[in-house]
């Protein structure tokens, strides 16, 4: 897709400058200084002034509409994408699939799958860049960004780190392993699993008191999560906003920024408390409390149920 | 008309006094201005040093010539040097001082002792970034991303931001005295649809560096005191926010990179009707296109941020809004090429120069727009090909502009002539050296090589190019030395010029090579259009010109 | 070419300088450079009042409960003196204008005197706030002794809500620690700003009265303290705007 954008904008820029460069030169060569022929003066043509804003003005608006169509679809990522957590550092790439993996430097990945990528910085600035895929998105600290994408061949392609961020930014690289789903299958059962991720979570939910005010079984002081995550949230001071990945962050380290309507601003704070990993994985619970179940990479068949909160 | 002593050289700038203190002390603004040249030719040969060193790692994949710090170090020098230190001065500083009085028949610019002043501010700032260099340097790239730059880097963030800070007031004040000279300083007659391209340029140009250079002040006191105070403004972990710095950055970075270009625009609307004997196509479009720049350049600046995590309607806003800006661009590009239509074209040095600007211009123009299309952006920002793309219009523009325009009025400024086979060699060999540079970069961006890499060794299949972009930056290097030593040798063995050796238009061709110091013998009274070719008769004919 | 007219005129009036072909273009250009200088000036405090905007947005009750802290008579007067300052500048150009010597170095040294007053009371101003430990990076503590902001605003804070619960309550002061030192961050940089520009003011109106004072300044020529003027009033008008956005946040009657 990009790449077909990319060539025409190759070709068309090919016809610009070389049409540029011809018409000087054929002007130069045919109208060189010679004895007896003066230069004649031209004020200029309106109609021509015209036609050569007009015309570019054209072709750059269809160069507008057909970058943004692909941005858009870059920036969408679909409904049903297996989510994968990312975690940048200098000078380091730590990947934690959701049913517990976790990766440095490398991803594994199934073919013909729609992968999202959730990821957030501990330190500066960085940019995860698969060139092979087209895919780019920098890493920020502080908040989720995301990135998504399907590899439809497997194989192995380049990972690099694309935001300076340091002495090894140049180090901070690693590669994609795109793998039929048997292989995958494989890889993921191999390997030590220290419980998924979303059951992290939940241990993580107990352990720090979470679930004395957010309880299943009765009203709670805090809202009851089951069936929260990716709905819309009436705040307290009127303005709706979506409970997405940002949203349980921010709430965990800054309740009283966006409160819950028909509930009081007396949730602690938890900043300081908990390690990016550790959000990444209270993160991942709270939305396995909504989740269908195709969530994980893995499939139907290697699906956690959605985690069952204890009493 | 008094009579005087019949002296063997005429008096004008150069010898009305001699002395250092006549130099430093000096409100003459053609005199500033060489003070102006000497000084950014030697930032110039600094930053081109950081760039070698830059080259020269890039030959072989592993980093095995200077440590990762170092190499970071190099290119972030190298860019703030060459930005701030040698482009955005350059062509107004220079040429513009020297310049732009006597374009309009005026003896002096408005404030001339705040033209020294810029000068000695512009100085300070060059010794404190030396200082900075010199104990360790600093490597945050250009542009100083934070948290990176805040709070991470352990170079010396602080006198590097300080030294550009005080360079902006150097910019700032250049500006200030360009704006007020073209509205006030005008001779008789001198209106503004006959003012020459190169001041409706300049014009444009100084309302930028007025209105932008504040906000990039701004932005670094506010990163040095988030280094020196710890106050957590772009600290996310304190309720600050990292990509703020991105947007007060870029609201200026980007019209800077407008104050780089738009003079070398000026410049190559001069030469260009000089050397095709015609007026300039579509004077007032041009005029009007260098405004335009001005003006939709201040609304672009998050096209830099299309990956940063701004929202997608954000993307969508800027992605439109820089095509638009694209456009008064093309229509110079255009006008000029139409200049030359039924023109009498010499092929002198400087139009080999202006020539080379108008393609080089046109790639580097081009490929900005496969960087305002958002989906192709996401793929080549931060690499490669945003290096190639820039290095295009700032070297294969900028500099080639300010080249041109150095040949172009070297007999005015000097009253000698340059060897021209010299100078037409030099422009030959530094269109070649750049492209062979710059252009394999393009695809190396493509291919997915990341800008700031000291090492690539898990991608050897990349070394090729990067070879031939070092060969071609040894070539460009002896492309920019040829006329260090050739204009050194002509101000000694040049010929002398005579006063209009292009029998140009222009005021400031009316007066004498090397011009009085007060410009005009009288104020001269303008009854004429600009650009006035048809009156103009050829170089090197008998000529009673009509003063 | 010393009988050139041109020339003659240029020894007469020696501060007509050499490029300006007369006074009126002197003073065109000295007053459009000053006017556009402030551009760049507004470009420049723009950029700070952009952040105070955006950070006083997204924590309101923090930006208010630190607001309240600041004295407002002290502010009010400290406002009075800098419109004086200016109304006596405005005086002055009139006073030059009529060719009254005297008139103009009094109303001058009233400026200036008002001026001093201004930063005098600014330097008071920072002493307490230092006293109070709200000047960030010198021991700042907003939340606990002399400097508890959160007094008496408990409930504009949030505070009352949580203070059953000693570790909610802990959180929230945290917070509040944080937020209102932004509050100050912003405060000192924007009012040091200004108080930088108003000293730089002082040290230019001490030239221009010394100038003043020698009558260099005719009814023809009085360009210097003109634009002195212009800036010395622009240094006002930021005033004006910083005053309501840092002062007057939310000055309701009761917490």
């Amino acid at each position: 897709m990009v790449d077909l954008l990319y060539i025409f904008l190759v070709l068309l820029s090919t016809v610009a400058t070389v049409g540029i460069a011809i018409t000087i030169l054929i002007f130069g060569m045919k109208y060189r200084r010679r004895h007896g022929r003066e230069a004649q003066q031209i004020e200029g043509s309106l109609l021509l002034e015209i036609t050569w804003s007009v015309i570019p003005l054209g072709i750059f608006f269809v160069i507008f509409v057909w970058g943004a169509v692909i941005y858009f679809q870059m920036r969408t990522p679909p409904r049903d994408a297996a989510e994968i957590y990312v975690v940048g550092k200098q000078w380091m790439w730590k990947i934690q699939h959701v049913e517990g993996q976790r990766e440095i430097n490398e991803l594994h990945v199934p073919v013909d799958r729609d992968v999202k990528l959730i990821m957030t910085s501990q330190d500066v600035i960085h940019s995860f860049f698969v060139p092979e895929f087209r895919v780019k998105q920098d890493v920020v600290p502080g908040r989720y960004t995301t990135l998504w994408f399907k590899a439809t061949q497997t194989g192995t392609y380049h990972l690099f780190c694309t935001q300076y961020c340091g002495t090894q930014h140049s180090g901070m690289i690693g590669d994609v392993v795109v793998m039929n789903p048997i292989d995958y299958q494989n890889w993921m059962s191999g390997g030590t699993v220290t419980g998924s991720l979303a059951q992290n979570g939940q241990t993580l939910f107990q352990q720090l008191g979470c679930s004395t005010c957010h309880r299943f079984d009765v009203q709670g002081r805090g809202p009851n999560l089951i069936g929260a995550f990716g709905k819309p949230v009436q705040l307290q001071d009127g303005r709706t906003v979506m409970a997405d990945e940002n949203y349980v962050r921010e709430s965990i380290l800054v309740p009283t920024a966006k409160v819950v309507s028909g509930f009081q601003p007396i949730m602690p704070s938890f900043q300081g408390q908990v390690s990016e990993e550790q959000l990444t994985a209270l993160v991942a619970y709270v939305k396995s409390l909504s989740q269908q179940p195709a969530g994980a990479a893995g499939g139907p068949t290697n699906n956690p149920s959605p985690v069952v909160p204890a009493p | 008309m008094a009579t005087t002593a019949v002296s063997v050289e005429p008096k004008n700038y150069l010898n009305a006094e001699y002395g250092i203190r006549s130099w430093l002390f000096t409100t003459d603004h053609k005199r500033i201005a060489l003070l102006y040249l000497v000084s950014i030719t030697a930032m110039f040969f600094f930053g081109g040093f950081f760039a070698l060193l830059i080259r020269l790692e890039l030959l072989t994949p592993a980093g095995d010539l200077l440590l990762a710090d170092t190499y970071n170090k190099m290119f972030s020098m190298h860019g703030q040097v060459m930005v701030f230190f040698f482009l955005i001065p350059s062509i107004p500083a220079v040429l513009g001082n020297f310049l732009i009085p006597m374009m309009i028949g005026a003896k002096d610019l408005a404030f001339p002792r705040i033209n020294l002043l810029s000068w000695y501010i512009y100085i300070a700032a060059a010794i404190l970034y030396l200082v900075c260099i010199v104990t360790g340097g600093v490597d945050t790239g250009w542009t100083f991303y934070t948290p990176y730059s805040s709070l991470f880097s352990n170079t010396h963030v602080v006198e590097a931001g300080l030294a550009i800070f005080i360079a902006g007031f150097s910019s700032i004040l250049t500006g200030l005295n360009f704006v007020v000279t073209v509205h006030r300083m005008r001779a008789p007659g001198m209106t503004w649809s006959r003012l020459p391209l190169f001041v409706w340029s300049h014009y444009a140009t100084s309302i930028i560096m007025l209105l932008g250079t504040p906000v990039i002040a701004i932005t670094l006191v506010l990163v040095v005191l988030e280094r020196t105070l710890n106050l957590g403004i772009f600290d996310p972990s304190r309720g600050g926010d990292p990509v703020l710095f991105q947007h007060l950055f870029w609201f200026y970075s980007h019209p800077a990179v407008y104050i780089m270009i738009l003079p070398s625009m000026a410049v190559v609307s001069e030469i260009v009707p000089c050397f095709s004997r015609k007026r300039v196509f579509g004077y007032n479009f041009v005029a009007m296109a260098s405004v335009a720049i001005a003006v939709i350049g201040f609304l672009v600046w998050a096209h830099h941020m299309f990956v940063a995590g701004i929202s997608l309607y954000s993307a969508l806003v800027f992605s439109f809004l820089t095509f638009l800006v694209a456009v008064p661009s093309a229509i110079k590009v255009f006008n000029w090429t139409a200049t030359m239509y039924k023109g009498s074209v010499s092929f002198s040095t400087p139009m080999l120069y202006a020539m080379g600007f108008i393609g080089l211009f046109t790639i580097g123009g081009m490929t900005g727009v496969f960087l305002a299309a958002l989906g192709v952006d996401v793929h080549v920002h931060d690499t490669y090909f945003v290096i190639a793309h820039f290095h295009y219009v700032m070297v294969g523009g900028a500099v080639l502009g300010y080249l041109g325009g150095i040949h172009f009025w070297w007999p005015k400024i000097t009253g000698k002539l340059y060897p021209e086979a010299w100078g037409r060699l030099a422009a030959v060999i530094v269109f070649i050296g750049f492209n062979l540079t710059f252009f394999p970069q393009f695809i190396l961006g493509y291919l997915g090589m990341p800008r700031r890499y000291w090492d690539y060794s898990h991608m050897p299949e990349w070394q090729a190019l990067n070879v031939l972009s070092t060969a071609g930056a040894s070539i460009l290097a002896v492309g920019y030395l040829l006329p260090m030593v050739y204009l050194f040798w002509s101000l000694r063995y040049g010929k002398p010029s005579g006063d209009n050796p292009w029998m140009a238009t222009g005021l400031e061709w009316r007066t004498a090579s090397p011009p009085p110091t007060f410009n005009f013998d009288e104020t001269p009274v303008v009854t004429w259009e600009a650009y006035d070719y048809e009156k103009m008769p050829l170089p090197e004919q008998e000529v009673t010109l009509e003063r | 070419m010393s009988d050139s007219p041109l020339v003659l005129e240029h020894e007469a009036r020696p501060e007509l300088r050499h490029h300006f072909a007369d006074e009126q273009q002197q003073r065109n250009a000295a007053s459009l450079g000053m006017w556009w200088f402030l551009g760049t000036e507004i470009m420049f405090f723009g950029g700070m009042f952009c952040g105070y905007l955006v950070y006083r947005r997204i924590y309101f009750p923090e930006f208010a409960a630190a607001s309240r802290t600041l004295d407002l008579v002290v502010g009010t007067l400290n406002t009075a003196v800098l419109i004086c300052s200016s109304l006596t500048v405005a005086m002055a150009v009139r006073a030059a204008q009529m060719g009254k010597r005297k008139l103009q170095v009094q109303l001058l040294l009233a400026t200036i005197f008002f001026g001093l007053v201004f930063l005098g009371v600014k330097g008071y101003e920072w002493t307490n706030k230092y006293k109070e430990h709200h000047i960030p990076t010198f021991d700042y503590n907003a939340v606990s002794g002399e400097g508890d902001l959160t007094k008496g605003q408990e409930s504009l804070l949030g505070l009352d809500k949580v203070k059953n619960d000693p570790v909610k309550y802990q959180e929230r002061r945290t917070e509040i620690q944080q937020r209102t030192k932004i509050f100050f961050s912003l405060y000192f940089a924007l009012t040091g700003m200004h108080a930088i520009h108003m000293i730089v003011g002082v040290g230019l109106f001490a030239v221009i009265t010394f100038m003043a004072w020698k009558g260099r300044f005719t009814p023809e020529y009085h360009t210097p303290l003109e634009i002195a003027g212009l800036y010395w009033h622009f240094v006002d008008i930021v005033w004006i705007y910083l005053f309501p956005l840092l002062y007057l946040i939310d000055r309701r009657p009761g917490a």
